[in-house]
């Protein structure tokens, strides 16, 4: 269920943070329903186990995932995250705007960034990097950019 | 608790002369996975060879869980670059040995790991792909249930789904045990999902040591324009230009105040490690005075 974004400047338990949110808020997970053991997840993506622990707990702590011992993992049965029902057409248009995006050779964090706009919330800094801008952060890492 | 591993001053000296590690001062809490980065002959095996007691600290002190290496074998797991397996041995004899050259060796664990693989047991070792033979290796310390394993380059000459399956059985292996890993690598891509702790080595001395998330915290990449920053006036770790402006690594107090026109942001893992590498060497600077 997981899937994670090398290089994306997300610390990696923050991204399995995120995407249970989403998937709890947009109804792919239920109240209720069991999460992959951490042996799980750590065997499907060759992460750290220590990493998916920390997104556990940081997800148990904020109310959103309960745990039984010897059990397993399961999303609690009334999360703080209301789910998310979004009229279909208005699903359909994002679909289309984030394609028309795509085409003009936005990249996914460009995306966010604009999305953050629009909504005119102040851009995360360690999630948002618009690397177009010049000598910013890309500098450093791609070495010999100079 | 006490670490898994600490290292208080250790240094180790081949010859009269040659330092390949000095001054290494560092903890690893038990149950992190370390990254042990650097550049080729920076001391990463030196520091893996001595944690594991086959090489003695020339100055300084090496503890495992508490206790000197000679007296801790038994709970450390270590694999030397490039597995070394008698290569005319089958697997099923590798496993034999590994039972009668070891106080404690789980055999049908590591027969069950082997077949779990899909290694055949009358199999010699010399036939076996890179990546059959870096499992093998990997059964052999794990089957001895070790609280730290230490191992050296173990990715370097594994192909993509290779080194997948590799971590993702050694990862499966640790969650169950609870072990600490350390291991080395000088490939720094991909490490971001592999450790917590990371520990970077430049000409045998540790030049940053900590857990990843909290070391991302302690730093900014600031960019401004250009010949900013101030040679010295700041923590620069180190600085490039581009394009007009310059872009720097700063090891800095969260709550100091960058001054205007400056952008700033926390590095990735990539950048953070990068910078660390690139950082001019204080050595070289002396030996050129």
């Amino acid at each position: 269920m997981f899937r994670l974004e090398a290089g994306s400047g997300v610390p990696i338990y923050r991204q399995l943070v995120a995407q249970v949110q989403r998937d709890v808020m947009l109804g792919r997970l239920s109240p209720g329903e069991r999460l992959p053991t951490v042996k799980e997840v750590v065997e499907a993506l060759a992460v750290n186990p220590n990493t998916v622990v920390k997104a556990y707990g940081e997800l148990e702590h904020a109310g959103l995932i309960v745990r039984r011992q010897g059990v397993g993992t399961f999303v609690a049965p009334s999360p703080p995250l209301p789910a998310v029902t979004a009229p279909p057409a208005l699903l359909a248009s994002l679909h289309r705007w984030v394609g028309r995006a795509r085409q003009h050779g936005l990249s996914t964090e460009q995306i966010r960034a604009l999305v953050a706009l629009a909504l005119d919330e102040p851009v995360a800094r360690d999630t948002v990097r618009t690397d177009s801008r010049p000598g910013s952060t890309g500098a450093v890492a791609s070495g010999g950019a100079a | 608790m006490t670490a898994a591993l600490a290292t208080d001053g250790l240094g180790h000296r081949y010859g009269r002369s040659r330092w390949a590690l000095r001054a290494c001062t560092l903890e690893v809490p038990a149950g992190r996975v370390v990254a042990l980065v650097g550049p080729n002959g920076s001391g990463k095996s030196t520091l893996l060879h001595t944690a594991a007691g086959l090489l003695a600290p020339s100055e300084g002190s090496v503890h495992v869980a508490g206790a000197a290496p000679a007296r801790s074998l038994a709970r450390i797991g270590f694999v030397a670059q490039d597995a070394p397996l008698w290569p005319r041995l089958r697997v099923a004899e590798i496993l034999e040995a590994g039972r009668h050259l070891n106080a404690h060796f789980d055999t049908p664990f590591a027969r069950g790991r082997i077949s779990q693989l899909e290694i055949a047991p009358r199999a010699r070792v010399q036939t076996l792909s890179g990546g059959q033979r870096a499992q093998l290796a990997l059964t052999m310390v794990l089957a001895k249930h070790p609280d730290l394993l230490l191992l050296d380059e173990p990715l370097a000459n594994l192909d993509p789904v290779a080194r997948r399956e590799f971590l993702a059985s050694m990862f499966a292996a640790c969650t169950d045990s609870g072990a600490t890993v350390v291991f080395s690598s000088h490939v720094v891509a991909e490490l971001e999902r592999i450790c917590d702790h990371l520990i970077v080595l430049r000409d045998g001395r540790v030049s940053l040591v900590g857990d990843i998330d909290d070391l991302r915290e302690s730093h900014r990449i600031v960019s401004g324009p250009q010949g900013w920053p101030e040679p010295r006036a700041t923590p620069v770790i180190c600085a490039r230009d581009a394009a007009g402006r310059t872009t720097a690594l700063l090891r800095c107090d969260p709550a100091a105040a960058l001054g205007p026109g400056l952008d700033e942001t926390l590095p990735t893992f990539d950048e953070l490690v990068l910078g660390y590498l690139e950082q001019p060497s204080p050595d070289h600077q002396e030996s050129v005075r």
